[in-house]
């Protein structure tokens, strides 16, 4: 059986899409943030692989073709952008200052973390870029001699943990203006945060798709910086 | 027809940004370009909401799934992850929160204290 999986073509998106539906059910059902679709569809892919067997690449081998497609649809994210401009720019001190804040947070926080932990310089950079996107978290990375596949790792953490607990942290906190959600969701969890956020409101997603692009590029000057402090 | 259309602009785009990374020596990816290169089309009319709009938000609609694959992968990264599993998941949990409060509370703050229309509704 495991050589059928190995050679179907349509094994890796199939499970995705079958997972991801199962996700989206319970989480209609239940109603909890735990049971997250993309946290759902994950766990039941890594355990069937496991129970069966079959190797990453032989599911990544026809899920490849829904990543290809990641780079397109964040592209996308320029529709609801453009749609929210104008309130884009009445806020837009608020909001720069908002992810310039966020940003620094990020990098003193793994700064203090990293110093109290004693790590060496390796695990501290690939720690930096944690919460931006993943194609400049690992430029960043190997720019600065971190391990990029932990530096993968930790920004999709990064990212899930956004996507789960955005909506009720941000109630939490009293985090309730929608520019300011989407700023706290699109600095602290790039692209997966953004995806809820784009669920939560238009204003939501709209500022949380600029905060990836502003972030990402904030993190790549500010992380060279916080390099040479470990 | 339109379809055809719209997709084959979302596509040219993200060429386009992937040429722009290739040629510029920044680690800034493909899709970064691509936001920029599409926004800034939009807004000077170069290409009409209308042309990229269906697709466009199908695609954005689709997203989480494209992130599956990806954390799957989380699977091959376990060996060298499990070592210092721990700290790295607390700082990186820890962290992901303190941002997501501070950057919220900074923007919610100063819109407030600037008086400019501030959403009250929720």
């Amino acid at each position: 059986m495991n050589d059928f999986f190995e050679i179907s073509v349509y094994f890796g998106v199939f499970i995705t899409l079958v997972t991801y539906a199962f996700g989206l059910l319970l989480k209609k059902k239940f109603n909890i943030d735990l049971f997250n679709p993309i946290l759902i569809s994950v766990a039941l892919i890594m355990l069937f692989l496991v129970i069966f067997d079959i190797n990453y690449e032989a599911y990544y081998d026809g899920a490849k073709y829904i990543s290809y497609l990641l780079t397109p649809a964040t592209v996308c994210l320029a529709i609801p952008l453009y749609e929210q401009f104008q309130l884009l720019k009445k806020n837009a001190f608020a909001i720069i200052l908002g992810i310039l804040s966020g940003t620094l947070t990020s990098l003193t926080g793994v700064f203090i973390f990293a110093f109290f932990f004693k790590m060496d310089h390796a695990s501290y950079v690939t720690l930096l870029p944690k919460s931006i996107t993943t194609a400049i978290g690992m430029g960043v990375s190997e720019e600065l001699g971190g391990y990029v596949a932990l530096t993968v790792a930790v920004i999709i953490i990064t990212g899930l943990i956004g996507n789960m607990f955005a909506e009720v942290f941000c109630k939490l906190c009293r985090i309730s203006d929608p520019v300011a959600k989407g700023v706290a969701i699109g600095t602290s969890a790039h692209a997966l945060g953004t995806a809820k956020a784009l669920e939560i409101g238009e204003i939501e997603g709209a500022i949380s798709s600029l905060s990836i692009v502003v972030t990402g590029l904030m993190t790549v000057v500010l992380a060279s910086i916080f390099a040479q402090f470990i | 027809m339109k379809y055809i259309k719209q997709f084959l602009i979302i596509i040219a785009v993200s060429f386009l940004g992937e040429i722009l990374n290739r040629v510029i020596p920044l680690p800034i990816p493909a899709s970064i370009y691509g936001i920029v290169i599409l926004f800034l089309s939009l807004e000077l009319r170069i290409i009409p909401l209308d042309a990229v709009k269906e697709t466009g938000k199908f695609l954005i609609e689709i997203m989480p799934i494209m992130f599956v694959p990806a954390a799957v992968g989380l699977l091959t990264s376990w060996n060298v992850l499990k070592s210092s599993l721990l700290e790295y998941v607390l700082i990186t949990v820890v962290t992901t929160f303190i941002v997501m409060a501070v950057s919220g509370w900074v923007t919610q703050g100063i819109m407030r204290r600037k008086g400019s229309e501030v959403d009250k509704n929720e």
